[in-house]
């Protein structure tokens, strides 16, 4: 009921399942690529800028250690001006399988999210990428979902812009 | 929105709850007594954890005394899922553009530096900027 099942009839649809009795929330997906290549681009700087955030924003990497201990800060920026801050640590960092790292948005209060991903090869040089992120309380599980709402209806606001400009 | 959101999550935080929600789900409307009938529970107990569900938006009481009806109410379902649908596809969105990335680096052979040395590279970086 909380689960939505990737579609069918697409290549690779992420699937989601927000447990209603625990703050967690765990995302599938599968890749046309080796566990290398996907683990790669999540610690490597300059390759996880270029997918992470939204089109519209651009990542400022502030700091950056992929390593087990090592920690990371990135800010969010749209048309110059900073929007959000974002940092955490790198809990454990085991290529080409494991990352386990916290996640805090600046500013949000105390919340943590501790993210864990999977990495699992499949046949014909693909990969199973299974996120677990876990929060202390349902309500910041719940804001952190409808916070991902926000931006979806801020970008919707936006497209409905440039149609209406054109 | 997030309030009432946060109360149909925490309404089905309760594993009874969720098999009365499921029930109701399949069966359109039922009557409080033939609701708590295979729990090894009161009806009383039931009819609290019915009350949750509806002080939550997830069930309504028809008119017409002790014999009131139980349904499902489906919108607040769909809100439900529409939230969700809406965060999996910013993630969907996301592992696009990763999808993208990972076919450059597919593409180009001369990617040889290792991830020890871009690392390395960006702690050089920001002691350089600071």
């Amino acid at each position: 009921m909380s689960t939505l099942h990737p579609s069918q009839g697409t290549k690779h649809e992420t699937g989601i399942v927000a447990d209603p009795a625990i703050p967690v929330i765990t995302i599938t997906r599968e890749f046309d690529a080796p566990p290398a290549a996907v683990f790669r681009a999540h610690v490597d700087p300059e390759l996880f800028a270029r997918w992470c955030g939204p089109r519209t924003i651009d990542m400022r990497i502030d700091h950056w250690d992929a390593r087990t201990g090592g920690a990371w800060r990135y800010t969010a920026i749209r048309e110059g001006e900073e929007i959000a801050r974002f940092f955490g640590s790198f809990h454990e960092v085991r290529e080409p399988d494991r990352i386990v790292q916290t996640f805090t948005y600046e500013g949000g209060g105390d919340g943590v999210s501790l993210e864990t991903l999977r990495l699992e090869e499949l046949p014909g040089g693909r990969t199973r990428l299974t996120g677990v992120s876990v929060v202390d309380t349902l309500e910041l599980r719940d804001l952190i979902m409808a916070s991902g709402m926000e931006v979806g209806v801020v970008e919707g606001y936006e497209r409905l812009d440039e149609l209406l400009g054109e | 929105m997030t309030d009432q959101l946060s109360r149909v999550f925490a309404a089905l935080a309760d594993p009874t709850r969720r098999d009365l929600v499921a029930r109701l789900a399949s069966d359109g409307e039922a009557s409080v007594g033939d609701l708590a009938a295979p729990y090894p529970v009161s009806v009383q107990a039931v009819s609290k954890h019915l009350k949750v569900l509806e002080d939550a938006g997830l069930v309504s009481r028809g008119e017409g005394g002790q014999r009131r009806p139980v349904r499902l109410e489906a919108e607040v379902f769909d809100l439900m899922t529409r939230w969700i649908e809406r965060y999996r596809r910013e993630a969907e969105e996301r592992y696009s553009r990763l999808d993208a990335v990972l076919a450059e680096l597919s593409d180009d052979q001369s990617v040889k530096q290792s991830v020890e040395q871009s690392i390395e590279q960006s702690i050089e970086q920001e002691r350089g900027a600071s």
